[in-house]
């Protein structure tokens, strides 16, 4: 049974990571790198690893998320004008 | 061979991609990040032993035959502080991508030539 | 396109170096003997219910403690390289006179109602949330690091709702040092009193799945918590900082 739900978590982290890689707009990629943690802190749980999964869903998907948002706001503002456009 | 170790080399095959492909400062990093993802996926799907429970003596595990019932504890122990690590290499990454930026005014690898002949 | 080719190249090299991992070794069914060593010994030997807090605070300690040391060093680099580039941004600005007030949002926008309320009713729930974390380490998933990234959240909401808040800097680096310095004394006294470097048993080991139980481990990684959470906070004080350009 947890072997299917490991496995459609894994598609969609997958998914999730070549979206983070090709997307075009890096907030979107920053986003999908949270919820590639997001999903493997449910993976964690399922592979009996509780603690790994508490550290995973603080740390990968909140702080990791925040700090990359902080550093893109720091860019954009050194950037000066506009804003939305930083594109791969 | 188990899932979540196909998973991980999944991760850690496409982080690379990025890594080598893309030519957004910001992309390399999340690219490392999620090699790092894949990393720790494999690690602890290592550990990981069919059947048995979480490595914490309650209820649910009889501690005479606690080394039947659980998984194994360390590839959790060195993951965990493996975690804590990327946060702060990555935030380290991200500050050297903000200082470059402010340097060249550019996020592109691509104008970065100082060594370049 | 070259370079694609050889980034093609390298990650098929880089699968077929994975591969043998997973067609050929098998998963275990047994535990190694240390693992089995930690989980029937460990509850008697560290009185610890939770077998991953065992590992990291006592059987591996010195691991943990390059590790913290680690975090330690990654932030004071952050720390150095944004604090060094504000000062210069600060003298470039005042020389060019007007060229940094014409970007936008450069004046703080106070945050919105909800955001204040918000914080305010949760900031100190978090706080709790975080020290029962870390103080219930040795019983519940969960322990210093996971409830200093706790603290260190609720501090962030903080810093997002009260945008001219400044952290007091000397507070935070007390804090931190202290338990830095803390967690290295009780390592000593564990290597005087007891086993070794970072031996719990200073402490009498208690009942199995009481709170006071288990040595000096919830002292040991309350520290790592205390020292790991203003570590953050100072990590994202630091980035977060541009306000007050």
């Amino acid at each position: 049974m947890s072997v299917y739900i490991i496995a459609v978590f894994g598609v969609l982290m997958v998914f999730a990571a070549v979206y983070a890689i090709y997307s075009r707009n890096i907030l979107s990629a920053i986003i999908a790198s949270g919820v590639i943690s997001l999903l493997a802190s449910i993976i964690y749980i399922l592979l009996a690893a509780p603690d790994v999964a508490m550290t995973e869903a603080a740390i990968g998907s909140g702080l990791t998320t925040v700090v990359f948002l902080l550093a893109l706001k720091r860019i954009n503002r050194l950037r000066g004008t506009e804003e939305e456009d930083v594109d791969a | 061979m188990t899932l979540g170790t196909v998973i991980g080399f999944a991760l850690i095959l496409i982080g690379v991609w990025g890594m080598l492909t893309r030519s957004n400062l910001i992309k390399i990093i999340i690219g490392f990040s999620i090699i790092d993802t894949g990393i720790h996926l494999v690690i602890v799907s290592i550990g990981y032993l069919p059947g048995r429970t979480a490595p914490i003596i309650d209820g649910a595990v009889d501690k005479a035959r606690a080394g039947l019932e659980v998984v194994d504890p360390i590839p959790s122990a060195l993951v965990l502080t493996a975690i804590v690590i990327g946060l702060a290499i990555t935030a380290l990454m991200l500050t050297y991508a903000v200082g470059m930026f402010r340097e060249k005014k550019s996020l592109n690898i691509g104008d970065y030539k100082e060594l370049k002949w | 396109m070259l370079r694609r080719i050889f980034a093609a190249f390298a990650v098929v090299l880089l699968a077929m170096a994975l591969l043998p991992f997973i067609t050929e070794i098998h998963p275990f069914q047994e535990l190694s003997p240390v693992a089995r060593h930690y989980a029937e010994k460990g509850p008697d030997e560290l009185g610890g219910a939770n077998l991953v807090t065992s590992v990291i605070v006592t059987y591996r300690g010195l691991d943990t403690l390059g590790e913290v040391t680690v975090l330690f060093i990654a932030t004071a680099g952050v720390g150095f390289l944004l604090r060094r580039d504000e000062r210069d941004e600060e003298e470039s600005a005042a020389a060019a006179g007007t060229d940094e007030s014409g970007s936008a949002g450069n004046s703080p926008r106070p945050a919105s109602e909800l955001l204040m309320s918000g914080s305010m009713l949760l900031f100190p729930l978090l706080m709790l949330f975080g020290v029962y974390i870390f103080l219930h380490g040795h019983l519940t998933p969960g322990g210093g690091f996971q409830g200093g990234v706790v603290i260190a959240s609720a501090m962030l909401l903080v810093m997002l709702s009260r945008v001219s808040l400044h952290l007091n800097h000397t507070v935070l680096g007390l804090v931190e040092s202290l338990s830095g310095f803390s967690y290295v004394v009780i390592g000593v006294v564990g290597l005087v009193l007891a086993g070794g470097f970072l031996d719990n048993r200073i402490l009498p080991l208690g009942e199995l799945g009481n709170l006071l139980s288990a040595g000096a481990i919830p002292v040991i990684y309350s520290l790592v918590g205390l020292k790991v959470g203003t570590e953050l906070t100072n990590i994202l004080e630091t980035m977060k900082s541009e306000e007050e350009l």
